[in-house]
């Protein structure tokens, strides 16, 4: 028995956890407060630990063995899987394939392209170097974050239901990482939304963290429409669903690149449609940053480290399927692009730290969809690696000083907490330089390699990478914003809070020290190949995942066309881009911070329209939530005003951008789809509602009505 | 045919025999044997060994056509018909019937309505139900249509003090009897177009005729009529929200499942056999009918507070899905509508058991808000609640997934392609509405801390359904190669 034959107990160990956990866990730790005392408003707001909550402070035995079971399953989880991928690295052909059973086995049939096919999906796991990464990753990450949980979570209600939750993750994220094929794929996918959905919802008592699960669930649901679409469509053109054959079916002789839109680019679009649900893309990231109403570390997790990461593994998964879409890979870029630079834009201005940093993932993701989409898929995963450690760095430290300041989340009401949370200072120090792409640190190798790769890519542009440089320009500004608001200048919160901040224990800031680590370490397995000065050992990353990048490892030598000069040039201003954020971040918020005031007051319309996000929540909200609600007619009448509010709001070009955007969505969206829906429900729910009166011979006549029907059917032929 | 009752019509006859003996015993033995009210659980053995002895019938007919490797068994001069089709339905209705039972003693004492009659009543549904399953001849096929639905007219109203329980009834009754009126009249007109009530004369009757024959039609579309009202399907699905909602919760459980399984039974034996040359004529009808069965079962579900109204309307939905697959009509489409049927029965089931734990002597326990928190009072219930509404909504790997797979397989094979997508879109829908049950019971505060009301049948219930419907979603070979083997037909 070797690790690889094993590769089903990685998965295998946190769902034990959570069984454990969600069944026996209230036994176990019995003198949690339990929901009952938990009325609405009254019990604690996260982060409110330690105030007050002295006399509870000491862990029973049950919780201590919480503490050390569920970060245990998941340690258990990353020794196997380092086993594993050790063992992985030394086998010639680099892939593994271990199918457990048949899950669906289906009769033969006639597919698309007339050859016979017996539909069929099985158990079964696939380890090659893609799923490596990934798996290193959740269990890596989230062995970390489920240690920092301790510390954090360690005074709240409801700790084994938290563990339970955060195991049962694991578990569906690896099971989608490691499934062999789409079907069980979309098994990990739905788990992890609904542990993702539980989770968000976990201070259920406060209503704004129920509604944001909510609002994450549905809008999932219409990017899994798209998913399920696009599976339903590659096993009727192909006759499988399992990766290895989907691939094999895709390197034969009947696929080439597809010159416009036909059956290959509707499917990769389809995929893409769930990508932008899952991860976060424009029009569907609205769920994300309300989903920072779950307790921190959930926020490390899933909303940055790991689950929202999905959609770019099922891209890159794909990468063989996307490469001859190249319509489709183009709307991937674009969408990339644009996600980036809006959400870094929303960044710019929002006071809440973790808000930043939500959108600041939204940009990232963005970024790493770009990279797919000019056919770099190794880049996306590299930035996707190297992003999992600076994010939840970043979070975990913003957890830090909620931490610190009795769940104070407002950066207006902090300041000055660099001497008094010095670990917590220098760690997401080195995490935000490396996000802002500072050379040396993880973030510049994979970000200046996808700006390096746009532009020299066949299919990028140099419209996409000034997009790009800008974004990169934004995120250097918006996350030394943060430091700044956070760590320097004078403190802004009341006495008694400021008298109470205190550093988190170790069993928090260890976790972050390690981060802080990887950090600065991670990337330079992926050195840029114009430094010849270092071997090929720190370019191994490109090399590791070529067995899993068919046809766009052949394009990768594109690059070679351009000049070293330009490559030179490309990252010396990407790098004073950052430094230019930074300069700018620097002078606004420590040298003279009446300057933000000012700009604002002097750009309103602008301002308020970034610090509304766009007014894209206003317009979903007025659409669909409002049109879904009041039935068709008044959604459409309050659309009207919320939009023309907007309008009003957002003087100047960019406000009119807004509502041209608005406009642009009403037309398309809203009319082709949502109108769609609220009419439906108005059509049929009202009437449904109207005709159930109760009246038995209401029913009859409705029931003969029916039959009258049916013979008009026949008359009307 | 010498002889009026064979060896071998005994033989096919024995499981409705049985329901039929033990249902009338049990009706005796609590007059006779257990007067006393609290006597009357021992009156539960009686229904078990009855619903034992049916299955040990069943299982017999199926050992009996394996080794013989025949296909099918006919008795009564071909008014019965044994084949794995029918084995397949009998064992959904036994385990219906046993589960319903399991979970109803508690349940009726809490009501204060706990008699005998009850169970003889669920028994002689079931053997109602066995004609259905197992009849080729339409005159046996109609009677066993009544026998079932007059037992569930009478369970429908068992709460003889509860109102809304009479009303139900009522309406249900005269809305029976009007669709009963239309499937009977359909039923002549195919008896004249054949000159025989057997269901191969009937085929072989209208085969010979042009699909969009006047008479044909006529006698196809008056036997829809009967026939969609007893699935529930729109627009003769009117009954149902109230007829489910006033019953005993157990009796909804019941009827959601088991009634439904039957009448499908008899949809399919008659929309593929008689009237499948008629394919034509029928396909757009029914595909008109399902999406607007989805439809409004989605849709309605939507605004419902009323957890029994909700599982209503979510159960006129689900008929639209297996419609889906009679529509696609090939051999995954027939294999889909058994295996959705199956699933449903459990998990549709499940949900119920859920509810029923609710009631409490002081606490109607139908509201969403009865649910509120349940998560932190019973975590067991709760998550199994999750897994039945997973699994209802159609989520892997829940057995609700393998099931809508096969619909959905099934019209892409059969190129439907609309159809495919409307039926994922409204996937969604449904999520919207059983993700309400789901967020009172995790992310509510706890509302009530009052006990369930449990016992150690309804708790054996739960993890039977539980286990199956996680259990089909992760494992299905076996009982799809159930479903596959009930395909001959």
């Amino acid at each position: 028995m070797t690790f690889l034959d094993l590769i089903w107990l990685i998965p295998l160990f946190p769902l034990a956890g959570a069984a454990i956990m969600l069944f026996l866990g209230r036994k176990l730790d019995p003198q949690q407060p339990s929901a009952v005392a938990l009325a609405p408003g009254v019990g604690p707001a996260p982060g409110m630990h330690g105030l007050g909550h002295a006399g509870h402070s000491h862990a029973g035995p049950g919780k201590k063995l919480i503490s050390l079971l569920c970060p245990g399953t998941v340690l258990l989880s990353l020794i196997f899987s380092i086993g594993a991928v050790a063992e992985l690295a030394r086998l010639p052909e680099k892939t593994h394939q271990l199918i457990l059973y048949t899950w669906i086995a289906g009769l033969p049939f006639q597919t698309a392209t007339g050859s016979l096919a017996r539909f069929s999906a099985d158990w079964g796991f696939l380890l090659d170097p893609l799923s490596a990464v990934m798996i290193l990753v959740v269990t890596g990450v989230g062995f970390l974050i489920h240690v920092y949980s301790i510390g954090y979570m360690g005074h709240e209600g409801g700790y084994y239901r938290f563990f339970g939750y955060m195991n049962l993750f694991v578990f569906f994220m690896l099971m989608l990482v490691l499934a062999n094929n789409y079907a069980l794929l979309f098994v990990g996918w739905e788990g992890v939304g609904l542990c993702s959905y539980l989770l968000i919802g976990f201070y259920f008592h406060k209503k704004s963290a129920s509604d944001a699960a909510n609002k994450a669930f549905i809008v999932n649901r219409i990017g899994d429409a798209g998913f399920i679409l696009g599976m339903l469509m590659m096993f009727h053109v192909f006759g499988t669903v399992r990766f290895a054959d989907v691939n094999r079916a895709l390197a034969g002789p009947g696929y080439a690149p597809e010159a416009s839109w036909g059956v290959l680019s509707v499917m990769a679009l389809l995929l893409f449609v769930g990508a932008t649900g899952k991860s976060a893309q424009f029009p569907l990231y609205v769920w994300l940053p309300d989903a920072m109403e779950g307790p921190t570390p959930v926020s490390a997790l899933i909303h940055a480290a790991t689950m929202v990461t999905a959609g770019v593994y099922m891209v890159a998964r794909s990468n063989a399927l996307f490469s001859l879409a190249p319509a489709t890979s183009d709307i991937v870029a674009v969408i990339g692009a644009f996600t980036a630079i809006l959400a870094a834009s929303i960044a710019l201005v929002q006071n809440d730290i973790k808000r930043v940093l939500a959108y600041s993932t939204v940009s990232q993701l963005g970024y790493m969809f770009l990279a797919c989409g000019v056919g770099a898929y190794w880049v996306a995963i590299f930035h996707l690696y190297t992003h999992a450690f600076f994010k939840a760095l970043l979070f975990l430290g913003a957890g830090s000083v909620i931490h610190a300041l009795g769940g104070e989340q407002d950066m207006r009401r902090m300041g000055g907490l660099k001497e008094k949370l010095p670990t917590t200072y220098w760690t997401m120090l080195a995490g935000s330089l490396a996000i802002a792409g500072i050379p040396g640190l993880a973030g510049f190798f994979s970000k200046d390699e996808i700006l390096w790769q746009v532009y020299s890519s066949p299919q990028g542009s140099t419209a996409l990478f000034v997009v790009g440089l800008i974004t990169a320009g934004m995120t250097a500004f918006y996350m030394f914003r943060l430091m700044f608001l956070t760590f320097h200048g004078k403190p802004r919160m009341d006495a008694h809070t400021l008298a109470h901040a205190h550093e988190s224990p170790p069993v928090m800031t260890v976790p972050l020290a390690v981060l802080a680590a990887g950090s600065v370490l991670a990337g330079w397995i992926g050195v840029p190949k114009l430094w010849t000065a270092f071997p090929d050992a720190f370019r191994s990353f490109e090399h590791w995942l070529e067995p899993v990048m068919l046809r766009a490892a052949a394009h990768g030598a594109d690059a070679g066309h351009h000049d070293a000069a330009t490559e030179w040039l490309l990252m010396g201003l990407s790098v004073a881009v950052a430094l230019g954020g930074i300069w700018v971040a620097r002078v606004f918020y420590l040298r003279r911070p009446e300057l933000p005031e000012r700009l604002a007051q002097s750009a309103p319309g602008l301002y308020n329209t970034l610090l509304n996000k766009w007014y894209v929540d206003e317009v979903y909200g007025a659409v669909f939530v409002d049109g879904l609600a009041k039935g068709g007619g008044t959604a459409l009448s309050e659309f009207d005003a919320r939009v023309v509010d907007g309008g009003v709001n957002g003087t100047g070009w960019l406000a009119r951008f807004t509502s041209q955007l608005s406009i642009w969505w009403d037309t398309w969206i809203v009319d082709g789809a949502v109108r769609l829906v609220s009419f439906a429900v108005k059509v049929v729910s009202y009437p449904v509602r109207l005709l159930q009166t109760g009246y038995v011979q209401a029913y009859a006549l409705i029931f003969v009505l029916g039959v009258l029907v049916i013979f008009g059917y026949y008359w009307m032929r | 045919m010498s002889q009026y009752y064979t060896t071998t019509d005994h033989f096919v006859l024995v499981p409705a025999l049985m329901l039929a003996l033990f249902g009338c015993a049990v009706l005796l033995f609590e007059v006779l044997v257990f007067p006393h009210p609290r006597q009357r659980k021992w009156l539960l053995l009686f229904v078990l060994l009855g619903l034992a002895f049916a299955g040990a019938g069943v299982w017999r007919q199926q050992n009996f056509l394996a080794s013989q490797g025949i296909e099918e068994l006919t008795a009564f001069g071909g008014t019965l018909t044994v084949d794995g089709f029918a084995i397949f339905f009998n064992w959904i209705f036994l385990a219906a019937s046993l589960i319903v039972t399991l979970i109803s003693y508690r349940y009726l004492e809490v009501e204060g309505e706990h008699h005998g009659e009850y169970y003889g009543l669920i028994l002689l549904a079931n053997c109602g139900m066995f004609f259905l399953a197992t009849g080729t001849d339409l005159i046996t096929l109609f009677i066993g249509l009544e026998l079932m639905a007059l037992c569930f007219y009478i369970l429908v109203g068992f709460l003889r003090e509860d109102r809304r329980s009479n009303e139900a009834a009522l309406k249900y009754l005269l809305l029976g009897a009007f669709s009963s009126g239309f499937l009977v009249y359909g039923f002549s007109v195919l008896y004249g177009l054949a000159g025989s009530t057997k269901l191969r004369a009937v085929a072989d009757a209208l085969a010979s005729r042009e699909p969009w024959d006047p008479v044909v039609f006529l006698a196809l579309a008056t036997t829809a009529v009967g026939l969609l009202f007893k699935i529930s399907a729109v627009p003769f699905h009117m009954w149902a929200p109230d007829a489910y909602e006033g019953a005993p919760t157990t009796v909804t459980a019941y009827l959601s499942v088991g009634s439904k399984a039957a009448s499908f039974a008899l949809l399919l034996r008659v929309f593929l056999m008689p009237l499948g040359a008629a394919r034509e004529v029928w396909e757009p009808l029914l595909a008109a009918v399902a999406v607007a069965t989805m439809t409004v079962g989605n849709l309605a579900a939507v605004t419902q507070t009323n957890i029994k109204r909700l599982l209503a309307y979510s159960s006129i939905s689900h008929a639209g899905y297996i419609l889906l697959g009679l529509i696609a009509g090939n051999e995954t489409g027939i294999k889909g509508v058994l295996v959705y049927i199956l699933v449903y029965t459990f998990m549709n089931l499940g949900a119920f058991l859920v509810v029923v734990a609710l009631r409490r002597k002081d606490l109607l326990g139908e509201d969403l808000d009865d649910l509120a928190g349940l998560v932190y009072k019973s975590p067991g219930y709760a998550i199994l609640m999750l897994i039945f509404l997973l699994s209802l909504a159609g989520i892997p790997p829940t057995a609700g997934f393998i099931a809508k797979y096969y619909i959905f397989l099934a019209l892409i094979e059969t190129r439907h392609y609309v159809l495919a997508v409307i039926g994922t879109l409204y996937v969604a829908v449904a999520i919207y509405y059983y993700f309400r049950i789901v967020r009172s019971m995790f992310l509510a505060p706890l509302a009530d801390t009052g006990p369930l009301t449990t016992s150690f049948g309804l708790r054996l219930a739960l993890v039977v359904t539980g286990v199956l419907t996680l259990g089909i979603g992760i494992y299905p070979e076996p009982f799809l190669g159930f479903a596959q083997t009930s395909l001959a037909r």
